[in-house]
């Protein structure tokens, strides 16, 4: 099949304003009458609040209005009901909003916030999971009696006990993953702005408009039709948009207490404190397999660090089950969660939500199971793979799968010779990970569905309303290609609508990879029924048969009658133009046939699945514990790349955000204090940084994707860090089982190891040295 | 504070404004000349999305005092093309997908026209080491070290006009 539009290396279409400084994001968004808002946080992480006495902020001149939890009309908003915006009567976490102020100016907002005087009453605070559960530790929700929440993972496939008994070989570890966060380039922001009939339009960072606008409403207490949710482009999301957060409820609250539009932009130093992170955690797994390689059992348990508060960084295990359930054929499963309230802040997701974190663990596990066996690591994973045709224990229908094709493509790539030469005093490693992700959406809701509006109009454009949302990722580009390609139309006479939620059909948000899939074929179906009524209309026209007639390039074509055809506006018009009239307009909803998991968390989640796997090469200073990563290749099963220059921009973005959680982030974060809300401390990597990446895709085309395609958006994040981890090993032999990987974090691992590095003895460092 | 006076070259037109002595010269940017292209990401230059020239120099504009820039020229992404014109710089960050969220592009782009002018034929090392102050959280700079050797590759060196 040959295609005009998809498949090709096609640039973003909103390129041209951001290159030019052009694009209006949510941060240059001014609405006339505008004043700004800005918040106070907690002065500690877990404290009683006394008293709060605003009257001086309130007389300051600038100053409209000063607002708290008692003085607002609010409602608990959250996975778990437990949350308001402005915190009442104690606070549980630093970044608890205390009073909000609204002022003519950010200077006068911000000097406002140093006139409120709270008074509080200091609580001693739990700060760890094991802390929290102690008998008598301190409550984090008094009401609730204990810090232990009550939702809890369990899953149990096939006869556990019976497969370690039988297993020649165990592994176990206790894996370590701490707060990392999107740190996004453009902080989060919103603005609210209620009109006279009480309605109020929010421009904000939500990558999930339509749950946003019911959990605003709720938030409110008012209903959601009195909402109006815009979305303009943000500096980045990454899953920091898919919860609503008190930033939006805040803005609203002021906006109505002072009766003029608000807005509220986040700070660098407030952006690293209370924007959501992803969640820490602490993986304990084994593994058993026969003397073979063959995998008998996984066993796991996560214990989840939710923070004061239940957003979704605290229902990760779902998807930390799913990769230890799913990633290579493992017959025996048991896994469990504890997820636990501490004074930290509150995670939210993050892209990979729990896989990165699970990938850690269990692939980190593939090579020590590998060790133990005395295999090569990649063929112990070749035998394991993941097959076209498997189902998971938990029921996951595996149907196109290059998970092996992704292996060899990832080995052959970091084997390529390497310019550098080897230098004295570092010791060179490879390591490997895969991935096992959802790729044809995943239903975590009752719904999983994306709608589209297709218009075609009488100038020969097509108007494309799509309820996927962008955040940088390029979904208004790939949607495009996608109706231009279905309907024969020039790709620069579409026009992607998706910013504003009331004109927008619905969809659950951008989440999980989802949205090239779910949206895409959304597309495809309104494409389709458009399609008809275009020939159909057509047809008349040209008395001919419909089965005589073909689109492309914005022409309807009477086949093999050269010269015989109609522009699109033609056709258009005459409908249009007569009695009893009609548009072209066609709508449709795609909603994949899956799943969500039943109470033994059993489901076919996703129409279909992702796969990759990723080779690191590193050399380790013996003397100082120092990482380099020279190269990192990477193989994606992508179904198909519908558009490769995007495709493997995800790739390389995640591999940056990937190599951060491997090596330098993380959000330090003691006794409730965040210590390190900057870039300079908080250490995203740089340019200079960055090795050598080289991109494999493999298009195993999938049946159900459009045009085969299937979801890419996290993939390169996840294996990362895991193989990074095992490439150290490879390197220097030492097995380091918490991240980041830090110069301090190896050292003091190798000042341990007791014999000596056997990276000499590694054939595959060598050969890639 | 007492407000002052100042004038300034902004994209070629000459401006007058009133600020105060510690305004910043990113919020007069963004604010008083409504050229919203130049972004706050930090407040205190470590993040490189204000970078904008003043006397053909790459500053951060978060980091300078408007009143210090008196008498200079500024020249933000807004000005970088002309009459409609897309520098090569802009033009190769377009052909190379190096935009993504788009938030660091701007001060990428002005970083990197300024890495031209300065070396027309720089090393990837050179690029990389050059644009260590600009943080991108979408692209792995992959395509933006990219674009830049290809504008640099097309002639670009050398050829604001300011």
């Amino acid at each position: 099949m040959s295609f005009r539009v998809i498949g090709k290396p096609i640039p973003k279409r909103d390129g041209p304003e951001k290159v030019t400084g052009q694009l209006r994001y949510l941060h240059d968004l001014e609405v006339p009458r505008m004043v700004h808002g800005k918040i106070l946080r907690a002065r500690y992480p877990h404290a009683r609040i006394i008293r709060i006495d605003s009257s001086k902020a309130e007389k300051l001149a600038g100053v409209l209005g000063v607002i708290t939890g008692d003085t607002v009309d609010q409602h608990p908003f959250g996975f778990a009901r437990d949350h308001l915006a402005l915190k009442r009567g104690k606070v549980r976490s630093i970044r608890d909003e205390v009073a909000a102020v609204a002022a003519e100016t950010e200077a006068i907002g911000e000097e406002a916030l140093g006139l409120i005087d709270v008074e509080y009453e200091e609580l001693p605070g739990v700060f760890d999971p094991d802390a929290a559960l102690r008998p008598g530790a301190p409550l984090v929700h008094e009401e609730r009696e204990t810090n232990l929440l009550d939702f809890r993972f369990t899953f149990e496939h096939g006869d556990v006990g019976w497969a370690f008994s039988e297993a020649d070989a165990i592994v176990e570890g206790t894996y370590r993953l701490n707060y990392v966060t999107t740190a996004c380039l453009g902080t989060m922001a919103a603005v609210a702005a209620w009109d006279a009939q009480g309605r109020l339009t929010m421009w904000a960072t939500t990558q999930a408009p339509f749950l946003f606008q019911r959990d605003l409403a709720r938030a409110l207490g008012i209903s959601g039709d009195r909402i109006r949710v815009i979305q303009p482009p943000v500096g980045g999301n990454f899953g920091r948009g898919l919860d609503l957060y008190p930033i939006d409820v805040i803005a609203a609250l002021l906006a109505r207490r002072v009766r003029r539009p608000v807005k509220i932009v986040f700070e660098r130093m407030e952006e690293f404190i209370a924007s959501p992170t992803r969640e820490p955690c602490v993986i304990t797994m084994r593994t058993g397999a026969r003397n073979d390689g063959t995998l008998l059992a996984r066993e796991g348990r996560v214990v989840i660090d939710s923070g004061a508060y239940v957003s979704w960084g605290s229902t990760t295990p779902t998807v930390i089950l799913s990769t230890m359930a799913g990633l290579y054929r493992c017959p025996n499963i048991r896994f469990d969660s504890t997820v636990v309230y501490t004074n930290n802040l509150y995670s939210g997701s993050m892209r990979g939500y729990g896989n990165p974190e699970a990938t850690f663990a269990v692939e980190s596990q593939m090579d020590e199971l590998a060790e133990r066996l005395g295999m090569d690591p990649l063929e112990l994973r070749r035998r394991n793979a993941n097959r076209p045709g498997d189902v998971t224990p938990q029921g996951c229908r595996i149907t196109s799968c290059a998970l092996t094709e992704c292996l060899d493509a990832a080995r052959q790539a970091i084997l390529q010779p390497l310019q550098r030469a080897p230098r004295a005093g570092w010791k060179r490693g490879v390591g490997y990970a895969a991935m096992f992700h959802v790729g044809g959406g995943a239903r975590i809701y009752r719904s999983d569905g994306c709608g589209a509006i297709l218009k075609l109009d009488d100038f020969g454009k097509l108007t494309l309303l799509t309820g996927a949302s962008e955040v940088g990722q390029g979904s208004e580009t790939v949607l495009a290609m996608v109706a231009a390609e279905a309907l024969g139309i020039p790709l620069e006479r579409v026009e992607v609508v998706n910013h504003d939620a009331t004109v927008r059909p619905w969809d659950v948000g951008v989440h999980a990879s989802r949205t090239t899939f779910i949206a895409g074929n959304a597309v495809l179906l309104a494409a389709a029924e458009l399609k008809q009524q275009l020939l159909a209309l057509a047809a008349e026209l040209l008395d001919e048969a419909v089965e005589r007639l073909e689109l492309a390039d914005g022409f309807v074509f009477v086949k093999d009658a050269h010269g015989r055809r109609l522009p699109y506006e033609k056709v258009v018009r005459s409908g249009h133009f007569r009695e009893g009239g009609r548009i072209l307009m066609a709508e449709a909803f795609y909603d994949p046939p899956t799943q969500m998991l039943n109470k033994e968390f059993r489901g076919n989640i996703s129409a279909t699945y992702g796969f990759a796997c990723q080779a690191v090469l590193v050399e380790v200073e013996e003397a100082t514990g120092k990482v380099e990563v020279l190269r990192v290749a990477s193989a994606h099963d992508v179904g198909r790349a519908l558009n490769p220059l995007a495709c493997e921009g995800q790739v390389h973005g995640g591999i940056h955000m990937g190599l951060g959680y491997a090596l330098t982030e993380q959000l330090i974060v003691r006794d409730g204090y965040v210590l390190n809300p900057q870039f300079m401390e908080y250490a995203i990597l740089h340019a200079q940084d960055m090795p050598e990446i080289e991109v494999r895709l493999i298009e195993s085309m999938d049946p159900a994707g459009p045009f085969g395609a299937k979801g890419i958006g996290e993939a390169g994040a996840i294996p990362v860090a895991a193989a990074v981890a095992n490439a150290v090993h490879d390197a220097v032999g030492v097995r380091i089982r918490e991240l980041p990987l830090t110069p301090e974090r190896v050292y003091r691992a190798l000042r341990g190891r007791s014999a000596p590095s056997p990276s000499s003895s590694s054939p595959v460092g060598e050969r890639a040295g | 504070m007492k407000p002052r006076v100042i004038h300034l070259t902004v994209n070629g037109e000459q401006r007058e404004v009133s600020v105060s002595p510690n305004d910043l010269l990113l919020n007069v940017i963004r604010e008083q000349e409504h050229l919203t292209g130049t972004k706050y990401g930090c407040g205190i230059g470590e993040c490189g999305g204000c970078t904008v020239h003043i006397d053909g120099q790459p500053m951060l504009s978060c980091l300078v005092l408007a009143v210090a820039v008196d008498g200079r020229a500024i020249v933000t992404i807004e000005g970088l093309a002309r009459n409609r014109q897309l520098d090569p710089v802009q033009e190769a960050f377009l052909d190379h997908s190096a935009v993504q969220c788009g938030f660091c592009t701007p001060g990428m782009i002005m970083m990197s026209r300024a890495l031209l002018n300065e070396n027309p034929r720089p090393t990837e090392h050179e690029v990389r080491e050059f644009l260590r102050g600009c943080l991108c959280r979408c692209t792995g700079y992959v395509s933006i070290v990219r674009a830049v050797l290809a504008a640099a590759e097309r002639g670009a060196g050398g050829e604001e006009r300011s």
